[in-house]
């Protein structure tokens, strides 16, 4: 395939996926390894905004707009609270432990990353033709039927999550 | 190939989501703070979601399913982070820490 000119819309959506890219990657960066969790919240924030970008590529706005407003809207939020309620100020700082794991975590995360993406390279990925198009209104249909038992499990499942997390952290209060 | 078409390519999602996943590996090993291996832990979700939503694009004959897998690992996650959370301030109630290293009682 040949390269399209920079300034063509072509080239336009590859420049935005750069920026996806970096946005992404400079977010999980963050997110791993800033001392302040308060900052690694912030940097795990950027990084699922860049994978909701990713999944608008992959021809999904529904899922972009649900990463946006379960992760990004619900699950930080609650982390939110719970630094503020949980890491008093002494150990808000949250560095490696002693010098070997530093290096132990990059070498174990090094192989993970260049075996994983050894075998993306490697493999001849086989696609299928495509017998429906995706459409949020086929989701909601698979959703309600062939997965119905699955949604209601899932149901619950985040049911009992609440319950839970409420009697969980209710122990020990007092007043 | 240029890097402008990388977008159209499965590898490309394909590593990314490995990078992800091992960025949450990282994270995990190395912090020692509760809050923070459960923030590693959410890094290490997305790049698994990132990979479903990968094959679902260019590989899965129907495009419904991949999406609906990756909502179900969504509320799993919003699950586990409520959970987890809520363990998180249970044990802060009761060692006045969150701190992996200060939680040994049960160390011989």
């Amino acid at each position: 395939m040949a390269a399209p000119a920079l300034f063509s819309a072509d080239g336009m959506v590859g420049i935005v996926f750069l920026i996806m890219i970096a946005v992404t990657l400079t977010g999980g960066f963050i997110a791993a390894t800033a001392e302040r969790l308060i900052r690694a919240l912030a940097g795990i924030v950027i990084c699922f905004t860049g994978v909701a970008g990713f999944y608008y590529f992959l021809n999904s706005p529904f899922m972009a707009m649900m990463q946006i407003l379960i992760y990004v809207g619900a699950i930080c939020v609650t982390i939110s609270f719970a630094i503020m309620l949980a890491a008093p100020e002494h150990s808000k700082k949250s560095g490696p432990t002693n010098l070997l794991s530093g290096p132990l975590g990059f070498i174990i995360a090094g192989l993970v990353f260049g075996g994983m993406s050894a075998l993306a390279l490697r493999t001849h990925w086989q696609p299928f033709t495509k017998t429906a198009s995706g459409t949020v209104r086929e989701i909601g249909i698979e959703l309600l039927t062939t997965y119905s038992m699955v949604f209601e499990l899932i149901s619950i499942v985040l049911l009992i999550a609440i319950i839970g997390a409420i009697v969980i952290a209710r122990d020990g209060r007092t007043g | 190939m240029s890097l402008l078409t990388i977008h159209q390519y499965l590898t490309t999602y394909l590593v990314f989501g490995a990078m992800l996943f091992s960025l949450g590996i990282y994270g995990l090993v190395t912090r020692r703070n509760l809050i923070g291996m459960l923030i590693a832990a959410e890094l290490m979700l997305a790049g698994v979601s990132l990979n479903f939503m990968a094959f679902n694009r260019f590989l899965v004959p129907d495009p419904a399913v991949g999406q609906i897998f990756a909502l179900f690992i969504m509320a799993i996650a919003a699950a586990e982070a409520a959970i987890g959370l809520s363990i998180v301030i249970a044990v802060y109630r009761h060692f006045k820490t969150v701190d992996t290293e200060d939680l040994v009682n049960l160390k011989g």
